[in-house]
């Protein structure tokens, strides 16, 4: 088939299909930026909350499907963690733990977070209770 | 209990070792002499001794667990913080 495409018109091919992929390359992380509505949910009613690490956690006793929700998520986290953290010079631990900082600060109100003594706290309009090390 | 238990043979081995100085043989010898039960105990405390000092000296092989948060220090959070709250924000799928 391609025998019988013209050079000019192969090129012409060619560019719209690297168009077409450049399309795709743009458009795939688009499609994943929002939430999950389950665990849009699970975040909303409680049942996850922000821990002081950089995870999710459980402020209840988790079903199942509520841990595996979470589970993906902070191994998802855990990727992202990492690769940061090699990019500047640090350990996982380290980014995930200052990612947990910027993460409760930004939960809100009816939410929950972990508190610097491990206890769960419900988000409120006022500040969270944080590590004294987060700026 | 215990210090009535220790008492005893500690108050018949002061006296004995300041009388013989600091030769050992002559002190245990003469302690087991004047009591017999003084030794028992002495063994038993010497026991305990040795098992705490094998406790003591196995610890270090095993991996010390460290709290994680204590490693992590603030200058670190900070210099970090910028770049989390990006990350968080490039990846609200998942925060």
């Amino acid at each position: 088939m391609t025998n019988f495409v013209a050079p000019i018109e192969r090129s012409m091919l060619a560019k719209a299909g690297w168009a077409t992929l450049a399309a795709l390359v743009l458009v795939a992380p688009a499609s994943a930026q929002q939430r999950d509505p389950a665990y849009a949910a699970a975040r909303a009613s409680g049942q996850v909350g922000e821990k002081v690490d950089g995870y999710l956690g459980f402020p209840v006793a988790p079903s199942a499907e509520i841990r595996r929700l979470a589970d993906d998520i902070n191994i998802k986290r855990k990727a992202v963690y990492a690769e940061r953290a090699e990019a500047n010079g640090a350990t996982i631990e380290e980014y995930a733990f200052s990612a947990g900082c910027q993460a409760i600060a930004r939960s809100v109100p009816g939410e929950k977070y972990q508190a610097p003594d491990g206890s769960w706290q419900t988000r409120t309009a006022a500040a969270p209770l944080r590590d004294p090390r987060c700026p | 209990m215990k210090p009535q238990q220790l008492t005893k043979p500690v108050w018949a081995a002061t006296s004995s070792a300041m009388e013989l100085g600091a030769s050992r043989q002559g002190r245990s010898g003469r302690f087991g002499m004047v009591r017999a039960a003084g030794m028992k105990g002495l063994m038993l405390i010497g026991g305990a001794m040795t098992l705490a000092g094998c406790i003591s000296v196995n610890a270090p092989d095993k991996p010390i667990v460290i709290e994680l948060n204590i490693n992590i220090k603030q200058e670190v959070v900070y210099r970090l913080a910028a770049d989390a709250g990006n990350t968080i924000k490039d990846n609200p799928d998942i925060f």
